[in-house]
């Protein structure tokens, strides 16, 4: 088309360089063709033109603020509160105040109280032997590690209190965490990525929905020990991953569960389970902070308890805050799956390690776990005791296996409003502490949780309970839930 | 020798910068550097101090032979997985269950070729236990390794006195002596260690009111509650502060902790250039003007993720311009003082005492006691509507175990020395001994040549080493030499900026540190470690630094 461009002024150019006869010819061309063509075609090239310099897109309502009008939004702008007020009566805001340790007998609130509240099962807070381990740790190595497991914070006594409870679990390898709640929190993210799979059973606690949200992982929630949903569940996965087999090869699957759970109490159905994880080979996670040191010949825990090898769980975690009656948490396992969290275990490489004094404590309690294996049936003699006492209490359902140190007291009846329970429940716990018997609810942060569990009080037994006290509290819950319930 | 690379050809701005300065336009550029001098006397309100940070530009020979190191070992990495595959080479990595082979892997292959092929290699360096207190000398284990680190052994022997510049005791208080101990033993004796309760149910004694009212008295502000890991101080408070509609702004080298509380927290998290106040206020005046994005809402608040004292780059953060920022903005400020705080400020109050701040500037102060208390745990402090929040909402409040009494006790006798309440000078006399301790060790590195980040002020000092194999060979040496360092590589520092980090303390004495200085200069020398082009009056060009990048 440009050939017959007659505003060119190419030819001129080119006919100074002589021999250009296309260009004559051209020219020539150009004189014979018909007018409409050369109408046609100078409205082509007007229009090409206009494209070329035109722009292809439309331009949206352009809203350019001006920098005055930036700095009046800025000027303008009104964040919330960093935290809301909190009414000065709030139920949580008033803490009991324990004057002393929170061992057998314990002063709340200026009153002693027989302690049906704190996680000591063993009785092992206030033992002797471990307060002489504490010390002698103490003596040597100071309190604080000063630093992460990587920089110097590893001291032999951790190496030996890791040896210890692999030992004592019968598995590979241990790791330790210096805190408790940061134990399954991290591990759960150290092997769980985005993409990969989670079943996680509807009461699992707190901890554990932390470590599923940091993992970023695709949750799917069963009913609380409802097997045949979990398998539903799975199976629907499966039938999903024939649709996309390569992903599927690539997609971790996982099963979480607690040994006994906290927030109800109850056992977990782990043959079931084991079943189901080698059918559609999904990993087991198990965290055992309520069942270490509780369930068992030897107080190993759930697995124990079923006589599951424990190879067949990849992964067990529990606290050492209850049983062992220290702090921190360990995770246990074959070393193939542990080791990978001395990398990958966030809590563990970027947290400052375990005090020796706290390391020390533990490897005492194991001790005297394993020289009093009878310590666990005493203990699960003496929940079934107040578990049949607490049967038929006015208003008052009890929840959880009656071998469960940890269970819970609810509402048969509830108000209609959770505020309602949680006060007339609190009024149960005012009134049993008042008659010396320390107890608490159970606290949980309601727009929080995922499931929240109903109001309850939470009684613990522990080993230091005699009969007496134990029938005692049973007696004084009773006439305080018939005065109050009625 | 100790400049080599002085004649070198290298990039960044830096070398722009100098080049500049040498070119024929240099009186232009001193017109430009007076002018920026200027700008930065203009705003005297920020520092009351010199603010000397510097981050010298990697040598461009330095970084092709990092590249070219982990080239190597990668290309090695691969022959020796082909050998271990192939059955040639015995591979002594645990195995899956021969049970679960048909399960789906548990790592993926290439997650693990990094710890497989390189990490292993200079495993030794990291993890060596120790058998004594972490003070300024401590007893190391010795192990030794027949299968190339993927086990190790211990020989039995002790290597005792071993000067200790890698543990966080800022302030000496990590030592095991009778006298000083009392109080602590005592707790221990009526307290036991467990609590088996958290705070809202019956874990809350006695102790724990004291420590807190104690932490809020030390920082100058109403109220303060304590929590019984440091790490999950942050992980736990901060979801509770923030959630979805929120803006968190983010220092991009935060530590894990605060960008998991972050995560937690399901609020939208943009992160700014380290330390760099043009981009945070950038990101906070795009924050403020178009809100949310999509929805277009306003964001309903804005919080600001720091550290005082950052613990890989040992840079103290600019909290004026910060303050003066999030005023501007209406923004809220979440200073995380885990390294800072004892170590930093003339009463040891951290950062906001070192740069004379109002405690109330800074809406919510975090810190631990790990460090320069020589105990455990951690605490957010501020208002009393705030920890009254935190008492009730906070994750660590609810569902976490509470702090040990005896640890505890250790956080409380420590607090109480460096205020004076044991009646003595002491506390006061460790904060003026590390700041001096400090001021010598940068110096003479500075001198000495090498390439040392941060602030001069700020007791952790990173030494840069750039290769991997360097790294390895750093740490080693040290500890023939009897000296015990902490090097840190990728992933934990930027893949070419392997280093090593001091820590400084109080109860380092004069003679320890000039052996370690003495070792370091020697082992710099063998391992041709002394990059910096500097001159060895580093201070001019270091103030200059500062104000060029304060500008970009």
């Amino acid at each position: 088309m440009a050939l017959h461009n007659p505003g060119s002024s190419l030819p001129s150019a080119m006919a100074m360089v002589g021999e250009q006869w296309v260009l004559v010819e051209m020219v020539q061309a150009l004189y014979e063709a018909p007018a409409y063509h050369l109408i046609l075609e100078g409205i082509l090239i007007l229009w090409i033109i206009r494209l070329l310099f035109s722009k292809t897109y439309k331009l949206q309502e352009r809203s350019d603020l001006t920098a005055k009008e930036k700095e009046e939004l800025i000027e303008e702008w009104q964040p919330e509160p960093l935290v809301p007020p909190v009414s000065k009566d709030h139920p949580a805001l008033n803490y009991n105040i324990v004057s002393g340790p929170p061992g057998h007998k314990i002063v709340v609130n200026g009153k002693e109280c027989i302690n049906f509240a704190s996680f000591n099962f063993l009785g092992l807070l206030d033992n002797s032997r471990v307060k002489e381990a504490a010390l002698a740790s103490l003596k040597k190595y100071g309190v604080g590690t000063c630093g992460p497991r990587g920089f110097y914070g590893t001291f032999d006594v951790h190496l030996e209190l890791e040896e210890r409870l692999a030992k004592f679990m019968e598995t590979e390898e241990a790791i330790i965490y210096s805190y408790g709640f940061a134990t399954i929190a991290s591990a759960i993210p150290a092997y769980s990525k985005r993409g990969d799979i989670i079943f996680v059973d509807r009461a699992a606690c707190f901890a554990i929905q932390k470590g599923l949200q940091a993992s970023r992982s695709d949750i799917k929630v069963f009913e609380h020990n409802d097997i045949a949903h979990l398998e539903y569940l799975l199976k629907e996965q499966e039938i999903e991953d024939q649709k996309n087999p390569r992903k599927a090869r690539v997609t971790r699957r996982f099963i979480v569960v607690e040994g006994l759970y906290m927030n109800t109490g109850s056992i977990c159905p782990l043959p079931e389970l084991v079943k189901l994880k080698y059918k559609y080979k999904a990993r087991i996670f198990l965290e055992e902070s309520l069942s270490f040191g509780v369930l068992g010949e030897h107080g190993r825990g759930v697995t124990e308890h079923f006589g599951i090898n424990i190879d067949d769980i990849d992964l067990i975690s529990a606290n050492m805050e209850n049983s062992l009656a220290s702090i921190g948490g360990f995770c246990c396992g074959r070393s193939f799956v542990i080791d990978h969290q001395r990398l990958s275990g966030q809590g563990y490489c970027f947290s400052a390690s375990l005090p020796p004094l706290l390391a020390a404590a533990a490897i005492e309690a194991l001790n005297i776990m394993e020289e009093n294996p009878d310590i666990f049936q005493v203990l699960r003699k003496k929940c079934k005791q107040i578990h049949k006492a607490l049967q038929g209490t006015y208003g008052l359902r009890v929840v959880g296996e009656s071998f469960s140190p940890a269970f819970h007291l609810q509402l048969e009846e509830s108000t209609g409003s959770r505020e309602n329970d949680i006060k007339l429940l609190q009024r149960i716990v005012d009134q049993c502490m008042n008659r010396n018997i320390a107890l608490t609810q159970a606290h949980y942060l309601e727009k929080e949780e995922k499931s929240l569990p109903p109001p309850s009080i939470r009684i613990v037994v522990t080993v230091e309970q005699t009969d007496k006290e134990l029938d005692k509290a049973a007696s004084t819950i009773k006439e305080a839930a018939q005065s109050i319930l009625n | 020798m100790a400049n080599p690379g002085g004649g070198t050809v290298c990039n960044g701005k830096l070398h722009n910068h100098q080049k500049q300065s040498n070119g024929s336009q240099s009186g232009n550029h001193k017109r430009n550097r007076i002018i920026r001098e200027t700008q930065q006397n203009a705003k005297p309100y920020f520092y009351n101090k010199p603010f000397v940070e510097s981050f010298e530009e990697v040598p461009m020979y330095a970084a092709i032979f990092t590249y070219l190191c982990y080239g190597i070992g990668t290309l090695f990495g691969y022959l020796r997985d082909f050998l271990r595959n192939h059955g040639i080479e015995k591979c002594s990595m645990a195995v899956e269950r021969k049970e679960q082979k048909d399960f789906v892997p548990l790592y993926q292959d290439f997650e693990n070729f990094y710890k497989r092929n390189i990490y292993m290699r200079i495993r030794d360096n990291w993890n060596r236990p120790i058998c004594s207190v972490p003070g300024p000398t401590f007893d190391v284990m010795e192990r030794v390794s027949d299968d190339y680190n993927w086990t190790f052994k211990f020989t039995g022997r002790i290597i005792q006195d071993v000067i200790n510049v890698g543990s966080y005791n800022y302030l000496g208080f990590a030592e095991n002596s009778n006298e000083s101990l009392t109080t602590v033993r005592n707790v221990l004796k009526k307290y036991g260690v467990g609590m088996c309760s958290s705070r809202q149910e019956m874990g809350n004694t006695d102790k724990h009111e004291e420590l807190e009212e104690l932490v809020a008295q030390f920082l100058g502000v109403e109220a303060a509650m304590v929590f019984g890991m440091g790490f999950a101080t942050n992980s736990m408070n901060i979801p509770a502060l923030v959630g979805k509609g929120c803006l968190i702004l983010s220092d991009e080298l935060n530590h894990t902790s605060i960008i998991l509380g972050a995560r937690l927290s399901k609020a939208t998290i943009r992160t700014f250039k380290h330390n760099n106040m043009q981009s945070l206020e950038k990101l906070l005046r795009e924050a403020v003007i178009y809100g949310q994005p999509r929805s277009r809402r306003a964001w309903k608040k804005i919080l600001i993720l720091v550290e005082g004292i950052y613990s890989m780059e040992g840079s103290i953060v600019r909290l004026p311009e910060i303050i003066a920022l999030k005023k501007k903005y209406k923004a809220y400020l979440y200073l995380d003082e885990a390294h800072s705080i004892g170590s930093l400020g003339p009463r040891g109050q951290g950062v906001v005492d070192y740069f004379g701040m109002d405690p109330y500037d800074v809406d919510v102060l975090m810190g631990t006691f790990t460090k320069s208390f020589g105990a455990a745990g951690g605490y957010i402090a501020g208002r009393k509507d705030l920890v009254d929040y935190l008492r009730v909402y906070s994750h660590g409040a609810v569902y976490a175990t509470s702090m040990s009494a005896p640890i505890a006790e250790q956080t409380i006798r420590s607090m109480k020395s460096l205020m004076g309440l044991d009646g003595t000078t002491n506390g006061i006399q460790r904060i003026r001994q590390l700041a001096q301790n400090t001021r010598y060790f940068r110096n003479r590195l500075n001198e000495m040549g090498f390439i040392i980040y941060g602030n001069q002020e700020s007791p952790v000092i990173p030494l840069l080493l750039y290769l991997p194999s360097k790294v390895a060979a750093f740490s080693r040496i040290l500890l023939q030499r009897k000296i015990g360092v902490v090097v840190v590589g990728f992933p934990a520092t930027p893949i070419i900026e392997a280093r090593a980090r001091f820590c400084m303390s109080s109860s380092h004495t004069r003679e320890m540190l000039d052996t370690v200085l003495k070792e370091i200069d020697e082992v710099g020398n063998i391992l041709r470690l002394k990059y910096s082009r500097h001159k060895k009056s580093a201070r001019p060009e270091l103030l200059d630094e500062t104000s060029f990048e304060l500008e970009d």
